[in-house]
């Protein structure tokens, strides 16, 4: 029952904007993939081509050997999920969930039955007869879920599905269309802006950037093994640290670092060093810096670490490795698997900066 | 800190309060004063005027077949005008909010050229049309279609001005409507026609109700275009305001205002049952 999706060369121009760039990848059978990606990297309209709602200028969509590209939105028997849930507002949850078995013209009582099940899915049985606005939005999106499964789609397509909820119901949500999923094994693809959402969701990530994609794999290999700069930036906190290349080595200011071999010399770097892989030692290694600030995040602590050249990084480490170091401390800093690309100007190369971007995710080690 | 918010939150405190609230006293006064002078105070009018020579003038009046026949032919003006704004105002409307195309701006901008424009200048235009060597003359008298001075110009300059009442009452409510629903209904696998019959209608519902009463009341009403294009052949192109103006020209004072009663009615009548309906619709579903 379960399809994989592969959708090849997929382009979309709005006018002269370039939304969607050349885009190929296979989403497995039973698979959830996850496009993520910052907002207007065309993920979306990635997403609204495979369901239909929108027809790509070029490239071709397949589910399975069935090729779709030419299909209309009904024929494809897609299961959609909308971010703002798009519930039918005049019509009660029952109804809501009805919707897709009711234009299919199916038996009143098989569709009943069906109605039953999938509220029971999603425990919203006692809801059957309310109305959407009478809902929470945790509770809206989980009769969209029902109703985008109850007339037993091919394909799942969620489109930043928990985008409009608050963090606590987000978590909620999130392990339950796992579970969920789990259960029912349909192929699913998620938008989702939140690296957190796609590293724990997904099986496969396709990060996408300026409409085409930049880095497709398992979240592990996304994670630790980022193919471009942008893909370390966006995906897991780093920081940025800018230099050359000289003798395969990357020189960032005061300090050098290997992982460069693959870089031209004296091209100019950014080297991409996630807060964990910041390590603060006793032993004289590395480079020197003072601890400017410490927070406490649990078990976790957050330090600011100004290096001799100047440049300061943001360092997540555990407190027994911290050696009763505080504020104000000389310390001695390594820097663990720094990521090194090259960049196309080196106006910014001579000046080593830092900076630390993209702190969700690692902010809240508890999670 | 908290001084300034004291006297902004209870304004019955000190004198800046009290002005305050005469002056909101003052302007509720002047709103009643204005609706009552210029909306309830004619309408009693006429109710007086009406039975001024004894109720049996009502049955007399409605009995007389020039009436009977006016009514007739308000009635079925309306009701054709009705179908039409309904359908190409819905179309209208859509194709407003929904397409993107060259020209959109322009239609909008036509859209309300009736309201614009006097009915008198509309009803010389159909004159222009359809008159005496007018241009679209030879082609329906060829075909034996008499235009002007007949039922169809009058349908059609009624039309012509009732066109903006559907649109402009549906176009805000299919804006903030959006589109997701309709795309959601096409993934569940709704045609066009079903995601049209029960998504956007129900939501529109109401607002085309509204359009719908305006344009009746409209319609009605309507008297400059149409005693230009009619001709006022008395029992043959005789409208129901037609008729109230020849009958006060004849002095039959009374019989007018009977009949300008029951079209003050009837449009009333139809605002209220759409605003009953509307309300009784609400109630019923936030008692689900």
């Amino acid at each position: 029952m379960s399809m994989p999706i592969k959708v090849e060369g997929l382009t979309k121009h709005f006018g002269s904007f370039e939304a969607v760039q050349d885009v190929t990848f296979t989403a497995a059978a039973g698979s959830i993939t996850a496009l993520l990606g910052p907002s207007g990297s065309g993920k979306s309209t990635v997403l609204r081509m495979i369901a239909g709602l929108e027809q790509p200028t070029a490239g071709r969509i397949w589910m399975g050997d069935d090729e779709l590209t030419a299909k209309s939105v009904q024929e494809r028997a897609v299961g959609f999920v909308f971010q703002h849930y798009a519930l039918f507002r005049h019509m009660n949850v029952a109804d809501n969930v009805a919707f897709g078995l009711r234009v299919r013209k199916e038996e009143k009582a098989s569709r009943d039955a069906r109605v039953k099940e999938l509220l029971e899915l999603v425990q919203m049985t006692h809801f059957a007869h309310r109305y959407p606005d009478q809902l929470s939005g945790g509770q809206r999106q989980r009769i969209a879920l029902a109703r985008a499964l109850a007339p037993r789609p091919r394909v799942l397509l969620l489109d930043e599905p928990f985008g409009a909820l608050d963090a606590k119901v987000r978590q909620d949500l999130r392990r339950w269309l796992d579970e969920l999923h789990r259960e029912l094994g349909v192929t699913s693809l998620l938008v989702t802006h939140d690296q957190e959402e796609a590293l724990e969701l997904a099986n496969q990530v396709v990060v996408m950037h300026e409409g085409r994609v930049e880095q497709a794999g398992a979240p592990a290999d996304v994670y630790n093994d980022p193919a471009t700069a942008f893909v370390a930036g966006f995906v897991g906190a780093a920081n940025v640290l800018h230099g050359h290349v000289v003798h395969g080595h990357v020189h960032l200011g005061t300090f050098q670092v290997p992982g460069a071999d693959h870089l031209e010399e004296g091209a100019a770097v950014a080297a991409y060093v996630r807060p964990h892989d910041v390590r603060v030692t006793e032993e004289e290694t590395g480079v020197r810096g003072r601890i400017e600030r410490m927070a406490t995040l649990g078990w976790l602590a957050r330090l600011s670490i100004k290096l001799s050249g100047g440049e300061t990084l943001v360092a997540h480490v555990p407190h027994d490795e911290l050696g009763g170091a505080k504020e104000g401390d000389e310390v001695w800093v390594d820097l663990r698997s720094p990521k090194a690309f090259g960049i196309e100007s080196d106006s910014a190369g001579s000046a080593a900066s830092a900076d630390p971007v993209n702190g969700q995710g690692v902010t809240s080690p508890v999670a | 800190m908290s001084a300034p918010s004291s006297t902004s939150t209870v304004p019955s405190a000190g004198a800046p309060g009290g002005r305050r609230r005469l002056a909101r006293g003052a302007l509720a006064a002047a709103a009643i004063a204005y609706v009552a002078l210029l909306l309830l105070l004619p309408l009693i009018g006429i109710v007086v005027r009406a039975f001024e020579p004894g109720l049996s003038i009502v049955g007399d009046t409605l009995s007389r077949p020039e009436v009977t026949h006016a009514f007739l032919l308000t009635a079925i003006i309306t009701l054709i005008t009705i179908v039409v704004t309904t359908f190409f105002g819905l179309v209208v409307a859509w194709v407003l909010v929904r397409q993107r195309f060259i020209g959109r701006s322009f239609l909008n901008a036509v859209v309300d050229l009736p309201f614009a424009l006097s009915p008198v200048t509309v009803g010389l235009a159909a004159v222009l049309l359809f008159g005496t060597g007018g241009w679209l003359t030879d082609f329906f008298m060829a075909r034996g279609i008499q235009v002007l001075f007949a039922l169809p110009s009058m349908i059609l300059v009624t039309t012509f001005i009732c066109i903006p009442f559907t649109i402009r009452e549906v176009v805000p409510v299919l804006e903030e409507f959006g589109l997701d629903e309709e795309d959601a209904a096409r993934t569940l696998g709704a045609s066009i026609w079903q995601t049209f019959r029960m998504v956007t209608l129900p939501n529109i519902r109401w607002a085309l109700l509204y359009g719908i009463a305006l344009t009746t009341a409209r319609a009605i009403g309507e008297i400059g275009a149409v005693l230009i294009v009619s001709g006022t052949i008395a029992g043959l192109t005789e409208t129901a305001t037609i008729y109230i103006f020849t009958a006060l020209e004849e002095r039959l004072v009374a019989q007018a205002h009977v009949v300008a009663l029951v079209l003050a009615l009837t449009s009333i009548l139809v605002l209220v049952a759409i605003e009953w309906l509307h309300r009784r619709n609400e109630k019923a579903r936030s008692n689900a």
